[in-house]
């Protein structure tokens, strides 16, 4: 996708050239004997159970008895008769569309800049990764006091430059952007991929823009913009798939307590499905639930696919 | 379905940008080599990075020092801000273990991780060495469906897993929680496989003439030689089990509270020692707590640093 890596990562090279189109029995069924482990696993959990989920959301499951009564098309009525449904899934794509460019953006500015100096940037490389090692329960823990609206540091330091901080975790307009800022600081995955294509630019491109008199703005869209666009290619869709799953912090943040009642704003999809499974047990529901996510994933990913056909540069192809 | 892999070949004819000739080959490599990065600006513009850096850095680093202050602080004290204590209480290092039993779900999620990670580095290496050495039919598309399912949003088969654990008399046990590492996960098969792809076959085939078998060319040849990718899997695994919430509550959230892994087990102090609704307000328990279980995954970067940083650079290649 980027520029070629060094080792290890292509493939043709070590393969002999099939001379004729039959196998190698022993060889073949060797093969199979080390791959089973994944075709049991693939058979059994994902394809077995993607099959079984598409049943179950066609029926009201009761688990005491472990049996399946058919409810025909109700499961997925309901997802349009259910406020809540629709709720979670605006709340869940506002998300995503309030958070993915921000974390692009700000790991792309980081990667830029530690790129950019000329030592150091490996010390500053593990400081910015250490959020990333940091559990999502140890995260949420501090940032819940960090976000308190009246006490907390966040506001507190805006304070300092006269600005009035918002109720972080309390008005509904701000529970989107608490998630995103704990998101932000931890955005160093995102980061490390960028450096790691940043490396890949090869120096003379940017030797001939120099001698050409291209400026570093012209320089950066001229050359480094299509040399990353498969890594930023990549960050987009990975992060688009995970901010539609987001779980862990508006869980911690909202729905650990169930004695406490949680904002509107705060229900995002992955959080009332989970609800509607393991809290409530409406299999079946939360099963078309899970059908209707995987369906908008995938439309999102298949459009993401054309665009990025269309704009990224691929040098491994040429 | 769709993986990342299907567009290559679909875009290889529209990639030709005339604006910016690709360099030859053989030059790239060299400037590969020459890791220096690429300098820009004088002394100033250094200095004024530096400074942005640094201001960025505090930035980062401001909730670690926020949690080790408050980790030492008193109950009034836990929320003041103050990054030196007011008032120091190094006692609730010693009282945490006494309110929560912290041991316990350290010692779980332990267990867990170890075996969770070590199951999983097993199974991927023996499923890529499949992929990687043998040729067999339907080879291909199995391999894509490898891929494929990376791209599956787990939340389908959410409902239906923990049917089969069910099933299985298992839920309750943290056996759901490293169980399905024994059929290898596809990313690191994909991982894996690239290692031994990289691997010359010569080595294989001669090992073949001395009468090793199948087996034993994984075992005695590609494992010992892939040690380093092995430990990026292992590391991985062992940091997502380690943080692994969301199972923990499907499976082991009815259960005793000893049975608990530390994601769990300090959602459930938080929700104890509550800053807002009806908790007791200790919340300095949960800052020692925190903070104890953060430390061994910054020890295990600061040991395994290169293959993290690694693995994720591998991730953005995929594709």
């Amino acid at each position: 996708m980027t520029a070629a890596p060094a080792s290890g990562t292509r493939e043709q090279p070590t393969r002999p050239p099939i001379k004729n189109r039959k196998y190698n029995r022993r060889e073949a069924l060797a093969g199979l004997a080390f791959i089973s482990p994944w075709l049991l696993g693939f058979l059994i959990f994902t394809l077995g159970a993607m099959i079984y989920s598409l049943y179950i959301s066609f029926s009201y499951y009761n688990l005491a008895t472990n049996t399946a009564v058919p409810a025909g098309f109700a499961n997925y009525e309901l997802l349009f008769e259910d406020p809540k449904v629709m709720l979670a899934l605006g709340n869940t794509l506002f998300y995503a569309v309030l958070a993915v460019p921000l974390e692009l953006i700000v790991a792309l500015s980081l990667a830029l800049l530690l790129n950019s100096v000329r030592f150091g940037s490996g010390f500053f490389r593990t400081v910015f990764y250490l959020p990333k090692m940091t559990p999502a329960v140890a995260t949420a823990s501090v940032f819940l006091l960090l976000l308190n609206g009246n006490q907390g540091a966040i506001n507190k330091g805006l304070a300092l430059f006269g600005i009035q901080g918002p109720q972080w975790l309390l008005d509904p307009d701000w529970i989107k952007p608490s998630i995103v800022l704990m998101t932000l600081w931890a955005v160093s995955g995102t980061m490390v991929i960028f450096l790691a294509a940043l490396k890949n630019v090869p120096r003379e491109l940017y030797e001939v823009a120099e001698l050409d008199g291209a400026g570093k703005v012209r320089q950066f869209f001229s050359i480094t913009a299509p040399m990353i666009s498969g890594a930023l290619f990549f960050n987009f869709i990975v992060l688009t798939i995970a901010a539609l799953q987001v779980f862990d912090q508006a869980y911690l943040l909202f729905y650990r307590d169930t004695a406490m009642a949680a904002p509107d704003a705060s229900l995002f999809y992955g959080v009332y499905l989970f609800q509607q499974a393991f809290r409530q047990f409406n299999f079946g529901f939360a099963s078309a639930m899970a059908w209707l996510i995987f369906v908008i994933i995938m439309v999102i990913s298949v459009i993401q696919v054309r665009l990025g056909n269309r704009f990224v540069y691929y040098e491994s192809e040429r | 379905m769709v993986t990342t892999k299907d567009r290559v070949p679909a875009a290889a004819g529209e990639l030709t940008d005339p604006t910016t000739p690709p360099p030859p080959r053989r030059r790239r490599r060299i400037a590969r080599g020459d890791d220096a990065p690429l300098s820009t600006g004088g002394k100033v513009g250094q200095a004024v990075r530096w400074v942005l850096l640094i201001g960025i850095t505090f930035m980062f680093m401001y909730p670690f020092l926020w949690l080790l202050a408050a980790s030492f602080k008193p109950r009034g004290q836990v929320f003041d801000n103050r990054l030196i204590p007011l008032t120091w209480q190094p006692e609730n290092y010693a009282r945490v273990f006494d309110e929560l039993p912290l041991l316990n779900w350290i010692g779980n999620s332990i267990y867990i991780a170890l075996l969770a990670a070590l199951l999983v580095t097993l199974s991927s290496s023996i499923v890529a060495f499949g992929f990687a050495y043998f040729r067999f039919p339907l080879r291909g598309p199995l391999f894509g469906l490898v891929l494929a399912t990376m791209m599956l949003p787990g939340a389908v088969t959410l409902v239906p897993q923990y049917l089969i654990w069910n099933n299985l008399g298992l839920v309750g046990t943290n056996v759901p929680l490293w169980g399905a590492n024994l059929f290898g996960s596809a990313f690191y098969i994909f991982m894996q496989r690239q290692f031994f792809l990289g691997l010359p076959r010569e080595t294989f085939e001669a090992a073949r003439m001395d009468g090793l078998n199948y087996w034993g060319m994984f075992w005695r040849i590609a494992l010992p030689l892939s040690v380093p990718s092995f430990i990026i899997i292992f590391l991985f695994e062992f940091q997502a089990s380690w943080n692994n919430l969301q199972a923990a509550l499907i499976y082991l959230n009815a259960g005793s509270p000893d049975q608990y892994t530390v994601p769990l087990g300090i959602a459930s102090a938080m929700v104890k020692y509550s800053p807002t609704a009806g908790g007791h307000g200790d919340y300095q328990y949960v800052m020692v707590a925190s903070l104890l279980v953060t430390l061994p995954m910054l020890v295990l970067f600061a040991f395994g640093q290169r293959y993290f940083i690694q693995g994720i650079a591998t991730q953005g290649r995929k594709g």
